[in-house]
């Protein structure tokens, strides 16, 4: 079970007050209409799936109801950070490690 | 109960040295596999056994050989038995190791019939064993594949650990939620030390251990600390640690699981010295939830048997276990002892049955030399010590007869000299020490082979973990005291890095221990025989499992190289025991026959739980009417009255329908439906979902989210609006009514609340942050009844000051006034087609309105309906229920309703896009339209399937299926819709549904609408 920090609330609460909604980033296209067939389904239905480090959408369903992005290794599931939407988030993963594992 | 005089021959007089810390004064009978024994408070089941002689306690699993105990804690392999008392407190699976004895306690073995003593299986494990290898079960009983639920069956029944109860558990349990700076998983000297560190330094300690008392192995040693007997050090500790107010100390507590971002779930056995005696407001078993910032694991190590042949006969345990039982429980399990070890610690098992006043016949060392103090103390003590040597088979089958001794080459891989037999009942054997990285494993770390201490230690981590003692390979007790210090003062540093803590004494020293020097070890993991493992007799190494070397041997054979392949063909590692004792042993045994090294061979994964977590504690409260939460109309109470029958949706307990005396379902449907259509019938809808939208932009947004026009929509009017994804298909309707120029309220379906509201706010909140809206739920602040029927309107006008002349208040429109006194906002919108008005007034007002409306309705019939008789009546009008008519599949072209979708919006909305891909557009999609059964009697069945040649072969070529089918009063005849390829377009065509019974079912493609097509009624 996660302990995930909200960036609306400043404080790390447990994982049963989230949901997570997803692959982080996925813009929608400016204008629909413009896309192939083939870029709409790129757009509706091609996620990555990473080993090691993925941006992810959450949302704290059973708190402030806010979505943000969390950075997230699929592999060990430490999670590096959360921050806002329309943020972005630059993590130095190898001095994270060393910080956390001293 | 009948008192049975029952010596117990194995225990030790009270007033000797080893007596134990059982307390004498308090004796207690129990009953094992029918029959009567005595044991004392502070016995384990285990220790009670062995006090009486008890040398069976069960059968293996697989060859159903006669097992006995071998080790004193959560190790056991063999002692799992079944306990209970009653029917209703059965026990499956509990290992009499952990068990605390009680008064009037009974047991039994869960393998064995007709007993464990004489087993009528043991037979075909006798005759049959040896071609019982790995995989037996997968090769004998493939063929046919018919046969095998009946094989099954059987071999279920013969293999069965234990059975669960039939009968509701009486007890309670709980689950408490803690956060803490450190916990500390293990009360041994270097958990102990870890606590006092961290807790001296002001932090808040979590001190969790599985046994019931502190102390770890010193529990059963000699130690001396700060010139103190070890024991005595422990509960001064204890005590110290027991007075910081933020210390949590807890015994019989197992750290079952260490989780994510340091997640402990520890469970909690508060009652198991109790019986069926627990105090109605205690809890039988609690399940902590811990989140530690830092984790201090000092776990220890368990002891490795060694493999020998015939090494599972009753009698042969571990040497730690013996000395575990004497100094403990003032028990001897036998009166001569051979022991075998490959390590200094071995020999104190020896010492301490020598002590007790039995006989050692000999200690055989596997290698050519011990340390010098170890030889000096047997020399003392006149006791045999036989070096270069093993115990490589022993005599006995229900108990030890006579060990069997031969000389090794030093590598311990053949046998070198002639071998002898000796005379013993007991072969105890220590083969080194296996640090306890289980917990370490759980969140992914892989554990790392030291060959200096022939064992595994935890991997590495990101989380804030730290080891020590045992646990990381340091197995003295000056390294586990040294450790602890340490591992408390890093642990207790990060956790309380930026808070300003006062410590509340100075960190200690660490103390001084006295300890017997320990030489070195020799790595020996099967001990050879004179003949190969295939040929000699069996060699276990998993005793739960009945895995053998040959076993493992020939599963290498077979091609199974992967140790986790390999765990699965033989079993390895499997059940409850989760290869406590004999993991690193296969490991190493399965490395050997392939020549890779142990690293390479790596090890199985150790997953959660550490041992078995009954379902009580994992359910904690959470069951019976606690097990979910349930949602309640405010007119509930007037539906129970009234003999509602309910149904579930979601959460919510929604009048299913009415029934009166003894009416069946289908009268009661058939009465509801048409008091409605002829008079009034009212229901309570209020689960519909209810969302508040506000905002200068809110009119917009829901242009964006729904596909149909909200530009025009004035303040007063109501509108329906489709909901879809971005891939085109139909999400959720509702309606919509508009309340002011910048505030709507939304409604939608019942189960689809959550969902939507989160749907509107991901859009807001990621897409158009920029847009001012505002959502929020209101479904629970109104109570919600629609009443319905060509005499509604003359029975709300009793109860308003709204005028509801249509000329005044039409068709989708929306008024506020008072109904029954109360304000209220009234609704004209109709999901069953005929004059309706849908009430809403806050919740609280509910069942005085829907009461002041039976008061008037009497003389209109106004008649409650439910669910069911709501579903007709909508069918009649076509009228769809998304998730029942469409799927996930459907676009709203699909249901025909491109009415609902304006294309000409200028914002892209959601769903637009999607709904105009290629495949969206074909024009053979399934399609909904009705379905008229030729024999209007006949109900179509909701799924069937529809073909249009029914003399087709099969496989028959499938064109679509019912969604909704029903029988309806009014029109006196079956209705049904379904999804049809092209649909559509094929009204009146015939399509055909064979169902299994060989029928074949004829109807005709139609209209959706079967009822009032022009729509009149619903605007009357």
């Amino acid at each position: 079970m996660f302990l995930i920090y909200c960036p609306h609330c400043e404080e790390h609460r447990e994982e049963p007050e989230f949901h997570a909604s997803g692959e982080a980033h996925l813009a929608r296209p400016e204008d629909p209409e413009a896309c192939t067939d083939e870029q709409w389904g790129e757009f509706l239905y091609f996620r990555k799936n990473p080993r090691g480090l993925h941006r992810e959408l959450w949302v704290h369903s059973a708190g402030c109801r806010k979505f943000f992005n969390i950075l997230r290794d699929t592999q060990t599931y430490q999670i590096h950070g959360s921050y806002k939407v329309g943020e972005w988030l630059e993590v130095d993963v190898q001095k994270d490690d060393e910080v956390s594992s001293s | 109960m009948s008192m049975t005089k029952f010596k117990q021959r194995n225990r030790l007089l009270s007033g000797s040295a080893l007596c134990g810390r059982v307390d004498r004064s308090r004796e207690l009978t129990f009953r094992f596999n029918g029959k009567y024994y005595k044991g004392y408070e502070g016995d384990t089941l285990a220790s009670a056994l062995l006090a009486n002689g008890v040398d069976i306690v069960g059968r293996s699993f697989k060859y159903s050989r006669p097992r006995g105990i071998l080790a004193a804690d959560v190790s056991e392999p063999n002692a799992i038995l079944q306990v209970g008392s009653d029917e209703a407190n059965q026990v499956p699976n509990v290992r009499a190791t952990e068990q605390p004895l009680y008064d009037g306690l009974i047991s039994s073995s869960v393998n064995g019939w007709p007993s464990a003593n004489v087993d009528a299986m043991s037979l075909l494990g006798k005759l049959g064993g040896d071609a019982m290898g790995p995989g037996f079960y997968y090769k004998t009983f493939m063929y046919p594949a018919s046969m095998w639920e009946t094989y099954e069956k059987v071999i279920r029944k013969a293999a069965g650990l234990g059975r669960a109860p039939t009968l509701p558990d009486p007890d309670k349990y709980d689950h408490m939620h803690h956060h803490v700076d450190v916990c500390v998983v293990g009360g041994g000297p270097a958990g102990l030390m870890a606590a006092l560190t961290a807790a001296r330094a002001g932090a808040r300690v979590i001190l969790a251990d599985e046994q019931s008392e502190f102390g770890g192995a010193m529990l059963y040693g000699t130690e001396i600390i700060d010139g103190q007997p070890a024991l005595e050090w422990v509960s001064d500790i204890a005590n110290e640690l027991r007075d910081y107010p933020d210390v949590l100390m807890m015994n019989n507590a197992i750290v079952n699981g260490l989780h994510d971002h340091n997640f402990l779930t520890i469970n909690e056995r508060r009652c198991h010295h109790l019986g069926n005696a627990i105090p109605p407001e205690q809890t039988r078993e609690r399940m902590h939830h811990v989140r530690a910032h830092s984790v201090v694991m000092a776990t220890g190590a368990q002891e490795r048997p060694l493999v020998f042949a015939n090494n599972d006969v009753p009698g042969c345990m571990l040497a730690s276990a013996v000395s575990h039982y004497i100094h403990r429980y003032g028990v001897v399990p036998g009166d001569t002892l051979v022991l075998m070890t490959t390590n200094d610690t071995g020999y104190q098992c020896a010492f301490d049955w020598h002590d007790a006043g039995r006989l050692v016949v000999a200690i055989v060392d596997t290698r050519q030399s011990a340390h010098p103090h170890w030889l000096e103390e047997a020399k003392k003590r006149g006791i045999k010590v036989i070096t270069g040597s093993a115990v490589i088979e022993v005599v006995g089958s229900k108990r030890v007869r006579a060990a069997v001794i031969s000389a090794i080459n030093a590598e311990g891989s053949f046998v070198t000299g002639e071998t002898s037999e000796i005379e013993c009942d007991t072969v105890a054997s220590s083969g080194g020490w296996s640090p306890v990285v289980h917990l370490s494993c759980h969140t992914g770390a892989k554990p790392v082979w030291r060959d200096d201490i022939n064992g595994f230690v935890p991997g590495e981590s990101y989380e804030h973990r730290w080891y020590a003692g045992s646990v990381a390979g340091n197995h003295s007790l000056a390294e586990c005291l040294s450790d602890g210090v340490q591992a408390g003062q890093q642990a207790v540093e990060t956790a309380l890095l930026d808070a300003q803590v006062t410590p509340l004494a100075a960190s200690p020293n660490v103390p001084n221990a006295e300890q017997s020097p320990l030489g070195k070890s020799m790595a020996i993991y099967l001990v050879p025989h004179t003949s190969a493992p295939s040929r000699a007799p069996k060699q276990f190494v998993d005793m739960q499992n009945d895995v053998t070397a040959a076993g493992l041997q020939m599963a290498t054979r077979e091609g199974f190289e992967s140790i986790e392949h390999v765990k699965r063909y033989t079993a390895m590692g499997f059940g409850t025991d989760q290869g406590k004792t004999g993991n690193i042993n296969g490991m190493a045994i399965v490395a050997e026959t392939l020549q890779q090294t142990i690293p390479e061979t790596g090890t199985t994964m150790f997953r959660p739980n550490y041992t078995p977590v009954t379902f009580g504690a994992i359910s904690g409260s959470h069951v019976g009417h606690l097990f979910d939460p349930k949602r309640f109309t405010p007119m509930h109470a007037w539906h129970l009255e009234h003999g509602a029958e309910f149904e579930n949706v979601g959460q919510w307990k929604r009048p299913w329908y009415f029934p009166r005396g003894s009416e069946t379902m289908e009268e009661a449907l058939h009465r509801e439906c048409l008091a409605m259509r002829k008079h009034v019938g009212i229901l309570d809808a209020s689960t519909l979902g209810k969302i508040d939208i506000q905002g200068k932009d809110a009119r917009e947004f829901l242009g964006r989210v729904y596909t149909n026009a909200w530009q025009k929509l004035a303040p007063g009017k109501c509108r329906y609006g489709l909901m879809c994804g971005e891939d085109g298909m139909i999400m959720d309707d509702g309606v919509t009514s508009c309340l002011a120029d910048n505030h709507f309220l939304m409604t939608t379906t019942t189960g689809g609340a959550a969902s939507v509201l989160e749907w509107l706010e991901i859009y807001h909140q990621t897409e158009w942050p920029e847009m001012e809206v505002y959502f929020n739920s209101v479904t629970d602040h109104w109570a919600t009844m629609a009443i319905a029927g060509p005499k509604a309107r003359a029975l709300l006008s009793e109860l308003t000051d709204i005028n509801l002349e249509h000329d005044e208040f039409g068709f989708m429109e929306w008024r506020e006034g008072k109904v029954a006194g109360v304000p209220a906002r009234v609704f004209r919108i109709s999901f069953t087609g005929d004059l309706s008005f849908e009430i809403n007034v806050p919740a609280h007002f509910g069942m005085h309105v829907w009461e002041a409306l039976f008061n008037k309705g009497k003389k209109h019939n106004l008649t409650p309906y439910g669910t069911e008789t709501m579903h007709v009546l909508r069918a009649e009008k076509g009228f769809v229920i998304v998730g029942q008519d469409t799927d996930g599949s459907v676009t709203p072209a699909d249901i025909n309703h491109d009415w609902a979708v304006a294309n000409n919006k200028p914002y892209s909305f959601i769903g637009k896009r999607g709904m105009n891909r290629e495949d969206c557009l074909r024009p053979n999609r399934k399609q909904l339209v009705g379905l008229r059964t030729v024999d209007p009697t006949v109900v179509l069945q909701e799924g069937a399937q529809a073909v249009r040649d029914p003399r087709q072969e099969i496989p028959m070529t499938m064109v679509g299926h019912v969604t909704s089918s029903y029988f309806s009063p009014v029109l006196g005849r079956s209705i049904a819709m379904g999804v049809i390829r092209g649909g559509i377009d094929r009204m009146g065509e015939k399509v055909y549904f064979p169902m299994a019974n060989g029928d074949v079912i004829e109807a005709e493609i139609c209209s959706t609408v079967w009822f009032d097509p022009d729509g009149q009624r619903q605007k009357a």
